[in-house]
């Protein structure tokens, strides 16, 4: 089933959740979970439904998802036929680049009339969960949709500046569909969660007819104006979800893979792929305490890390207290340092002594490369 | 232009590797894990590609099944190449005879025609069997610089383990005048490393000519070198001073894991200079529990750690439950420590269950000697392995 299915990613959508990450980088290559990119989720779940061809869709700053990405073999999508298409935004003289998520869709209808497959699933890189696409596909099928499109209950208000809840009926079916509604406090409701599926060739007439009529945004022009004539059904996914909204959903989802049970549902019984950097494996020295962490490889640790997340290559010095924190790959935390709610981007140096402390509700972020 | 490599490697990786008992049961002793990711072979290959050393012969025989899965198509080490690169090459049949390999110098004989196919000026000889970083590049240039015919790279080594060891007598320019393989009264401490650059024709004339004597038990240290040295071919030694581990008994396989610990460890994994590469497990970053205890190890992805680990390397996906203690030992990936468990100067191999309280192996201190468990097995709950023992087989208690 899903080996008739193509996949589209986008990688830029959402960047703005998080400026502080994604200042030089995609939402898809934010690093996520000691040893991950966002992508890695989106890609990983598409292939392990065995999709092989996947058009990663860019507008700017994709230079470190290139590098990420490489010949996309960690994914096993280095493919003779298909594997991971780059689709940077196309413009002629007098076009400027895509500004919705429409446009970058008209932007690809050379990819999409290309392929064979019967069907496109759609998603972005703001979510963390691990989805069987193919059963989506299966329901997508069976309901003779037009349209599917996953959603999550939620209780906690959505941060993102740009979202969609679903209203579906009994068969899954909307009735309903609204952008950036008032969400009240405590009040459960279906967050749309940036994964579609359709037929090609629905999405290809789709998007030709809105070109002709000078349509410029698909959740307004396509998804809330023909939820009455169009087939829209929504797929209920029950799993752990993570939607990377802002800073604070970030440091919290991070945490949340301190819990086995997180962990079991994200990582176990299935690969999650990833480059592979050929670090050695993380060490440990004597006088080190380690407590509820998350360690990548490369690390070495001789002070005290505490309900923490290191990536790769992090070195935590002796007599160093780190606590509550995120620690992106190659920092070097000196020693007798004490840090606590704090995300340091990569390559970041704290030298020795200094103190820095957040909040679990404003992390203190330091960005890339900075020495302090 | 007739496309060429200067320089071709052939890894000898065919060794039983007797002396590691149960964990060569069904594996070649290259494919050995090593270093909480590693596995021996990594290091000769890793050592190539970083040497600029893009097309390498890895001969196989004893067991070759898991060594050839792991080698692949050799992307891991960069040697996917269109020209060279990384080739499995086993015993065949052919249309005059077939045979298996019968010696070390036989192996590379009977693959002559994938060495003649890349018209190399050197050919380095490897063996699959030892830990070391050693930049093969620096050894061709001295075998230019010396005009030698064969040069065997060399270690000093105490006194009292040279008869252990091919011994090479030299003069002091580094050319050798004397081989004495296993010598019992060794007159230098100077060792081969079984490390060896040929002059490709002088290795392909004198490989044909030991496989025309009968006599021959087709060894490079027993035949082709003596034989090279009789006939007064030029042969030099090339000095190495790093570290280099023979990983082929249980003893040193486990020092040779303890050196990787600490700050300042003796040999290092993690040097960005010189990365050995290896097929790298999918697996998460590794957990470290709220009361884990966790000190002077070497922990590898995947791990889940709520018990106690000291002075122990841990590969991938290991499982150490909580009140299990895990000390002095080297565990292989996918293995689970249950609660309460010990385990105590012991080498377990892959996916081992030591189910809940029960001890395997005795303090370092005992003097028992290291246990060690084969794939696969399950020790039962409260069930007592002593130090020394190997088992590879399920073990109930007594």
């Amino acid at each position: 089933m899903a080996h008739s299915t193509v996949g589209v990613i986008f990688s830029n959508i959402h960047d703005e959740n998080i400026p502080e990450l994604s200042r030089h980088r995609t939402m898809a290559s934010v690093p996520f979970g000691g040893r991950y990119r966002l992508i890695d989720f989106a890609l990983s779940n598409m292939v392990n439904a065995g999709i092989t061809t996947v058009g990663i869709v860019t507008k700017n700053n994709y230079q470190s998802l290139i590098d990420h990405l490489g010949s996309g073999k960690e994914w096993d999508l280095a493919r003779k036929d298909g594997g991971i298409i780059l689709l940077p935004p196309y413009s002629d003289e007098t076009d400027k680049p895509y500004t919705t998520r429409l446009e970058a869709l008209m932007g690809i209808t050379g990819f999409l009339t290309h392929r064979s497959e019967d069907y496109v699933v759609i998603s972005d890189c703001d979510g963390i969960a691990h989805i069987d696409i193919g059963d989506i596909v299966r329901y997508h099928e069976e309901k003779g949709a037009d349209i599917t499109m996953v959603y999550h209950e939620e209780s906690e208000p959505c941060e993102s500046s740009y979202f969609i809840t679903l209203n579906p009926d009994e068969t899954g079916r909307l009735t309903g569909l609204k952008i950036n509604p008032k969400i009240k406090g405590g009040k459960k409701y279906n967050l749309y969660v940036n994964i579609m599926v359709m037929s090609r060739e629905f999405l290809i007439n789709t998007i030709q007819n809105a070109v002709t009529r000078g349509f410029s945004s698909f959740g307004r022009d396509i998804l809330t104006k023909n939820v009455d004539t169009l087939k829209i059904y929504g797929y209920e996914f029950k799993g752990y979800y993570a939607g990377v909204n802002s800073m604070e959903d970030y440091f919290r989802h991070s945490m949340e893979l301190l819990r086995r049970d997180v962990r079991a549902e994200l990582f176990g019984g299935r690969d999650i792929f990833t480059k592979v950097r050929d670090s050695a494996p993380s060490k440990y020295l004597d006088g080190s305490v380690i407590r509820n962490s998350l360690i990548s490889d490369g690390c070495v640790v001789e002070g005290t890390v505490e309900n923490c997340i290191l990536f790769r290559g992090v070195k935590v010095g002796k007599g160093s207290v780190v606590r509550n924190s995120i620690i992106m790959q190659d920092s070097v935390i000196g020693s007798n340092v004490d840090l606590n709610c704090v995300i340091t981007d990569k390559n970041v140096v704290i030298r020795d002594r200094r103190t820095l402390s957040g909040c679990e509700t404003l992390p203190y972020f330091i960005s890339k490369g900075r020495m302090l | 232009m007739i496309r060429k490599k200067e320089c071709v490697a052939m890894l000898l990786a065919g060794g039983q590797g007797s002396r590691l008992y149960a964990l060569t049961n069904n594996i070649a002793k290259p494919a050995v894990a090593f270093g909480a990711k590693y596995r021996i072979i990594d290091f000769p290959l890793s050592n190539c590609i970083n040497s600029g050393i893009d097309t390498v012969g890895v001969l196989t025989q004893y067991e070759p099944l898991e060594l050839n899965e792991y080698i692949g198509n050799g992307q891991p080490w960069d040697l996917d190449r269109t020209f060279g690169g990384v080739h499995i090459l086993s015993p065949y049949q052919a249309k005059r005879k077939s045979s298996w390999f019968e010696g070390t110098a036989n192996a590379i004989y009977q693959n002559m025609s994938f060495m003649k196919k890349y018209n190399p000026d050197y050919i380095l000889v490897l063996s699959g069997d030892h830990i070391y970083k050693m930049n093969y590049a620096e050894m061709l240039r001295a075998h230019k610089a010396t005009g030698a015919d064969c040069t065997i790279a060399a270690i000093e080594v105490p006194l009292k383990e040279a008869s252990r060891f091919g011994i090479l007598n030299t003069r002091e320019d580094g050319s050798i005048y004397e081989f004495e393989e296993k010598p019992k009264q060794p007159k230098s401490t100077l060792a081969s490393m079984g490390i060896y650059i040929f002059t490709a024709e002088k290795l392909f004339k004198y490989l044909e000519e030991d496989d025309a004597n009968p006599a021959s038990s087709k060894d490079f240290g027993k035949d082709v070198l003596p034989a090279m040295l009789n006939a007064g071919e030029r042969m030099f030694s090339y000095r190495f001073s790093g570290y280099w581990k023979d990983v082929g008994t249980i003893s040193s396989l486990w020092e040779s894991n303890m050196d990787l610990l600490g700050a300042n460890p003796a040999f290092d994994v993690g040097d960005a200079e010189w990365k050995i590469h290896s097929r790298n497990p999918l697996a998460p970053p590794e957990y470290i529990g709220e009361n884990a205890d966790v000190e002077n190890s070497m922990i590898a992805l995947g791990c889940e750690i709520e018990g106690v680990v000291k002075n122990s390397v841990l590969a991938s996906n290991v499982v150490v439950e909580s009140g299990a203690v895990v000390r002095d030992a080297v565990i292989m990936a996918g293995t689970v420590v249950k609660a309460g468990a010990t385990v105590e100067y012991s080498i377990v191999d892959e996916n081992v269950t030591i189910e809940e309280n029960a001890v395997v192996g005795e303090s370092k201190s005992a003097g028992a000697g290291i246990a060690v468990l084969g794939r696969n097995i399950t020790i039962a709950a409260g069930a007592k392995v002593k130090g020394g023992v190997i088992l590879d087989k399920d073990y109930k208690g007594e």
